[in-house]
């Protein structure tokens, strides 16, 4: 069965500055693949590339397929058929997203007329619907209101009630409750989740939260300084990491049960972009790191049939036994 | 939003009142009036009937509350060099500003805005920089330096258009092309800078993100954003339509305004100057009011901000 999208070689570059290094990924239609990493790993970088959503200065190459259709180089038109109808985005700060100037209504009914053709009050009553569907009290008063009148999290829900306007086959959540309270955010990730197994849709959680991750997705990638580093099943992932970096971004999270122990900090910083060690960029940070990692990069190779790792010593070792 | 309004019209008044008190005093601290227009030559006696017949010898603080009376009563004083009701001068000279003001004005905004609207949305391009380096001469070059070069290229030189007066149209050319040049200039920056800061904004990627096409993207979504900040500069320039081409209609000797204001500076005839000033500070704070209006009209955020005040 061909993916939903199939992302191959995706490099993208600003001013010379290399920010993604060759990102392979395939998403299958319905399914949910979270992207995790700390800023600047080049999660949003990846998907605005393939969306052709990053300023001209942006020099990317590889490809970026839609069931088999490319989308790097595509024209304009061909763009926006794709975007928000075929594949939808929402980001991490509702409040600046929307357009403060512009009515919810003129802004979600401008979702329906390009994709679905609706006009006047067909589109007004699909968009009672969608807000209905998001979880937005009272949405025949408040369609006339401006996002600057709705809550961060409200605004959020309006995001998505937008992005599902075009009845997308992929939804990109770009660390959609980043910007939002600890309560909000459950609700949020909670409201993704339902909505993707009501319209079987396939979605890509960014997020630097692997906590919010796991919890919601089927696979997970890993990524570090513009590569993905370990590719697993969500489950597999949290039990057993393989990349020490893996490993030192669940070290740092505290254990749901068992015994209370010491987190652990992962030592130093996200490389530079600009000047990145010559071998595995985590190499430096590496406390597993030998000769071989500093001389060249590790590519990621299948392990396992469903599990990748880029690493030249994956520990296998199960986290609670190397924290001891 | 009556509240609103309320403390806008108070602080229009009060600016007015300011501007009035400044100029009366400037004026009588800079020179004794019935010198200038009597000359240094008259007769005592002659200089203190001059005095007493327009209040000048009373103290300066009787002179301030009677010329305050006056303007209350709607009376704004005489000139005193020809005794004609100032303002009856003042209003004889505003058509003539205004040919040149309102071409002027429309010229700035019809070059302006498109300029800087073409050089943001081409940002690094050739006609970018083409664009802004006009624009940064446009306005660093003084009114009277770029009125003196248009003279010497197109009147001495080419010999196309006339130098000074007001006798046909191909008189205001020049005085028009002088003012709306440095305003247009202004004006293409400004637009620019407001257009490139919001097409840096995220609502702007979350437009393309739903398919949105780009020249929609620009219409619907990026120009009514950065109209908020671009009719403040507009706001400004209405402003001054009365009183903005003082050095213009100098250097092209054109009888508006500006020059009976040079003209009625030198020969301190108070009440002219005043009457002038007066129109000026009232066109000013009105277009600051409309600006004000017209904020809220295009930014719902300020809309709900002044219901709650």
């Amino acid at each position: 069965m061909t993916p939903l999208v199939s992302i191959s070689d995706l490099k993208v570059a600003f001013d010379g500055t290399h920010v993604l290094h060759g990102i392979d990924l395939d998403i299958s239609k319905g399914e949910a693949v979270g992207l995790v990493g700390e800023s600047g790993s080049g999660k949003s970088v990846t998907w605005l590339a393939a969306l052709g959503l990053l300023p001209a200065k942006a020099k990317v190459a590889g490809s970026v397929q839609l069931e088999g259709r490319e989308l790097l180089g595509a024209s304009g038109a061909v763009l926006d058929s794709v975007r928000g109808r075929r594949v939808a985005m929402i980001f991490q700060d509702p409040a600046s997203a929307l357009n403060p100037v512009l009515t919810i209504r003129r802004q979600l009914c401008e979702s329906l007329a390009l994709h679905r053709g609706l006009r006047g009050e067909a589109a007004r009553i699909e968009a009672l619907r969608l807000l209905d569907l998001v979880g937005i009290p009272d949405a025949p008063r408040r369609l006339s209101a401006y996002p600057h009148e709705f809550s961060g999290g409200q605004v959020q829900r309006i995001m998505i009630a937008m992005a599902l306007a075009g009845q997308p086959d992929l939804l990109i959540a770009d660390e959609p409750t980043t910007a939002l309270d600890a309560t909000i955010q459950a609700q949020i990730l909670d409201l993704l989740s339902a909505i993707r197994r009501e319209f079987n849709m396939a979605m890509v959680l960014i997020s630097h939260d692997l906590g919010v991750v796991a919890e919601n997705c089927d696979r997970v990638c890993v990524m570090y300084a513009g590569r993905i580093v370990e590719r697993a099943p969500a489950s597999r992932l949290f039990d057993d990491p393989w990349h020490p970096y893996a490993q030192g971004l669940i070290g740092a999270l505290p254990p749901l049960d068992g015994v209370r122990r010491r987190l652990q900090a992962i030592p130093g910083t996200v490389p530079d972009p600009r000047a990145l060690p010559s071998g595995c960029a985590f190499a430096p940070r590496c406390s597993f790191a030998g000769d071989g990692c500093h001389a060249g990069v590790p590519p990621l190779a299948p392990f396992e049939p469903d599990r990748a790792v880029a690493c030249l010593r994956p520990q296998r070792v199960p986290v609670g036994l190397a924290a001891e | 939003m009556l509240r609103y309004f309320a403390i806008r019209l108070s602080r229009a008044l009060l600016t007015i009142a300011l501007v009035v008190t400044f100029a009366f005093i400037v004026l009588r601290l800079s020179g004794d009036p019935a010198l200038m227009i009597m000359g240094p030559e008259a007769p005592p006696e002659v200089i203190a009937a001059f005095r007493k017949a327009w209040g000048l010898d009373h103290p300066i603080w009787v002179q301030y509350l009677d010329y305050f009376k006056a303007i209350g009563q709607g009376e704004l004083g005489r000139s005193m060099r020809d005794g004609r009701p100032a303002i009856q001068l003042v209003l004889e000279r505003i058509p003539a500003t205004l040919a040149l003001t309102i071409p002027a004005f429309l010229m700035k905004v019809l070059l302006g805005i498109p300029a800087g609207i073409y050089a943001a949305l081409h940002r690094g391009s050739a006609i970018d920089r083409a664009v802004m380096i006009t624009a940064v001469a446009g306005f660093t070059v003084p009114s009277f330096v770029l009125a003196l070069l248009l003279v010497l290229i197109f009147a001495v030189q080419l010999g196309w258009l006339p130098s000074g007066g007001q006798d046909s149209w191909r008189h205001a050319i020049l005085p028009i092309v002088t003012l709306g040049f440095g305003g247009a200039a202004v004006l293409a920056r400004f637009t620019r800078s407001a257009m490139l800061e919001i097409l840096g904004q995220p609502y702007i990627r979350t437009a393309s993100a739903k398919g949105v096409p780009w020249r929609r993207v620009i219409t619907d979504h990026a120009l009514p954003n950065a109209a908020i900040p671009t009719v403040t500069i507009l706001g400004f320039m209405v402003g001054s339509l009365i009183a903005g081409a003082v050095v213009v209609e100098s250097v092209f000797s054109w009888p508006g305004v500006g020059r009976l204001l040079v003209v009625a500076v030198a020969n301190r005839d108070l009440a002219v100057v005043q009457c002038i000033l007066l129109l000026v500070a009232m066109t000013m704070v009105t277009s600051n009011l409309i600006v004000d209006f017209l904020y809220g009209l295009l930014d719902p955020r300020l809309r709900s901000k002044g219901a709650e005040a």
